[in-house]
């Protein structure tokens, strides 16, 4: 049973539409999700299982700015915005009126998926390097009322604490049980993004992005679809940020500033446009960098001299380098991003060890 | 009354000093459609240049300032070269990002070679505010916008009288069309970018000495969209324009709304101006409107 296809032998539309295309690709599901659910958990310290956290969080994030950007060509510089708005709608349930943190979860995302959408409206008139900056614009004035409006804020420094998640009575206090949460998340998430775009929907989604003009000849209710794909796309964004303020216990806006919103969009760019699986790489690949970046300058100044300040300031500004080269980088030399080369990889096994 | 008089007159003056930010923005997209997410950055590396120039090397104005323009100029070439060439007849998105990739390089960049710390970029201007009719004007805020006049005039005849701002025009029109009647399409491209350089260059030194130069100083990129929005993406009298309405709002609104809600009005008004032009006039007040085909 372990083989993959070497060609396409593809008979009916149910087989081309299938999640799983040949065999292997079931155990290999199989084994990514014993990896996560027990591998991960069980081999490591606290130390690396709140780097999956981290990492789990923004894979909600990355598939979510994917399914806009990516598919249905819709740039959004907003998605911090949009998570904040998840992050803080959780607090304020969780904080003041006592709501269990699976409300606070579904609430944030709820909240978050209609303010997408409101600021989505323009889309239906403008399009590409003008929508982007109306989300900019989305981003400068959701960040301005969460700091403004103390009813939001909480007055001091933005900042609300958010009661420890409980789940059925257990609390979710420790990194190991917080991954758990966040992996449900994060794999009902890649799941559902999956099947939606292998759905009416998502093809819907991809002739817009492909040409909207042609799209909405050919029948494709544009402004609807669009609307949805901010909805839908907020969502993922207050869903994470929900996630991120119970992961942290606390909500501050300094979690979700533009910053975060150019970090979304390098993950799906650096992970691979239009692609679920190029989001996930994308999400571990920039959630890792500074932390490989940190040991990379730790261990090459140690042969040098003792950690100083001086280090760290060159390491933030090494940090801000580094991003934007591997933005570009990737932009001009792998359009598609990791995903592409997973596909590399993947197409050279697959008749191997046969040239072809 | 005479509040809100003072509050109108520095605003229009600071809205000058946008419009000189905004005006190598609509140059670049202008000639070659790329969106410049890292303008404000570019001005933070002119500004950079310029005090590192002034008063780490300590050179003399006369010197320091040619340098630091010509340095501009260069960085503008190389960066069309390295960067924006291979991306030509890629996505918007691919574009923007690349600038935006740019924004975080030249953010790390600059602290690393000249240190963090806030610079100074002293010029030969009074520091005491000149009393008009009754009112308070720094005279740096003239001399900025005086400058901005000075690249408005030299631009607009520049477009529309010589050989090259003709051609960039056609560039800007139509690539393949201006291709094919013989113009250099690669040598307008990095003519551009130079003199994109170049501006901000100015732009760095004017903002810089109004702000101090620090990695803040790239924040003044942020005003740039509202006010290229307003004034349409692609046309240098708007972006004039664009800057004097965003400079008087923002300034008049925070200076009536501000007591209220505990500052934060000048980061925020702008985008909302923006919003709603997007929604009423997607190409702004001078942009040229595209009608689109399959």
């Amino acid at each position: 049973m372990i083989y993959r296809e070497c060609g396409v032998f593809k008979t009916s539309y149910a087989a081309d539409m299938a999640l799983y295309r040949a065999p292997l690709a079931k155990f290999a599901v199989a084994a990514v999700a014993v990896f996560c659910a027990v591998i991960v958990p069980l081999g490591t310290n606290d130390h690396l299982l709140s780097l999956a956290n981290l990492v789990g969080i923004a894979v909600v994030g990355a598939i979510g700015l994917n399914i806009l950007t990516g598919f249905t060509g819709q740039i959004s510089i907003g998605h911090g915005a949009f998570m904040a708005v998840g992050g803080y709608t959780a607090a304020i349930l969780s904080a003041r009126y006592g709501m269990p943190f699976w409300v606070g979860l579904i609430a944030g995302g709820a909240l978050a998926a209609v303010v997408g959408a409101g600021f989505g409206m323009p889309s239906l008139r403008i399009k590409g390097l003008y929508l982007a900056i109306a989300t900019l614009a989305a981003q400068f004035i959701i960040e301005w009322a969460i700091n403004h409006i103390t009813w939001i804020s909480g007055g001091v420094q933005s900042t609300i604490y958010v009661p420890r998640p409980t789940l059925g009575g257990v609390p979710l206090n420790s990194e190991l049980r917080k991954y758990y949460m966040i992996l449900a998340v994060a794999a009902a998430g890649y799941v559902f993004a999956m099947n939606l775009v292998r759905s009416r929907v998502g093809r819907a989604f991809m002739a817009i992005r492909d040409r909207d003009v042609a799209a909405e000849i050919i029948g494709v209710n544009i402004f609807a679809y669009k609307l949805l794909a901010f909805a839908i796309s907020s969502f993922y964004a207050g869903v994470a940020g929900a996630l991120f303020t119970y992961y942290l216990e606390i909500a501050n806006y300094e979690q979700f500033t533009i910053t975060v919103s150019v970090q979304y969009l390098a993950m799906i760019i650096i992970g691979g446009l239009g692609s679920v699986l190029g989001s996930v790489f994308g999400a571990i690949f920039i959630t890792l960098l500074p932390i490989v970046l940190r040991w990379v300058v730790e261990g090459i100044w140690g042969l040098f001299a003792p950690p100083t300040s001086a280090m760290l300031d060159v390491l933030a500004n090494l940090r801000l380098i580094v991003f934007g080269g591997l933005v570009i980088f990737f932009l001009i030399l792998e359009p598609d991003g990791l995903y592409r080369l997973w596909r590399h990889v993947k197409d050279y096994f697959r008749v191997w060890p046969f040239a072809y | 009354m005479e509040f809100f008089l003072e509050l109108l007159v520095n605003g229009l003056l600071v809205g000058m000093m946008y419009a000189l930010v905004a005006l190598s923005f609509v140059l670049i997209y202008k000639a070659t459609s790329v969106i410049n997410f890292a303008q404000g950055e570019l001005v933070m590396f002119g500004g950079f240049i310029a005090a590192a120039m002034l008063t780490h090397y300590g050179l003399p104005l006369a010197i320091a300032l040619p340098a630091a323009l010509g340095l501009m100029i260069s960085f503008g070439f190389t960066l069309e070269r390295g960067m924006l060439r291979p991306l030509i007849g890629r996505p918007v998105i691919a574009i923007i990002m690349a600038t935006v990739g740019l924004a975080s390089i030249l953010r790390g960049l600059a602290p690393m070679i000249w240190g963090a710390a806030t610079k100074d970029v002293p010029l030969p201007l009074p520091v005491r505010p000149l009393v008009l009719f009754d009112l308070f004007i720094s005279p740096l805020n003239l001399a900025a916008a005086a400058a901005s006049l000075v690249f408005l005039a030299g631009f607009g005849y520049f477009f529309k009288k010589t050989r090259t701002g003709i051609a960039m025009r056609a560039v800007a029109d139509d690539q393949q069309a201006a291709m094919s009647m013989g113009i250099k399409v690669g040598s307008i491209f990095a003519l551009t970018w130079g003199i994109a350089g170049l501006v901000s260059a100015i732009g760095g030194v004017i903002w810089g000495n109004f702000l101090g130069v620090d990695t803040h100083l790239a924040l003044v990129g942020l005003k740039v969209f509202p006010v290229v929005i307003l004034g349409g993406l692609d046309s240098v009298l708007g972006a004039i324009l664009g800057g004097l309405i965003v400079g008087a709002v923002e300034n008049v609104s925070a200076g009536f709304i501000d007591p209220y809600v505990g500052g934060g009005t000048k980061d925020f008004i702008p985008y909302v101006l923006m919003i709603i032009t997007l929604m009423i006039r997607p190409s702004g007040f001078f942009g040229r409107e595209i009608i689109e085909r399959v």
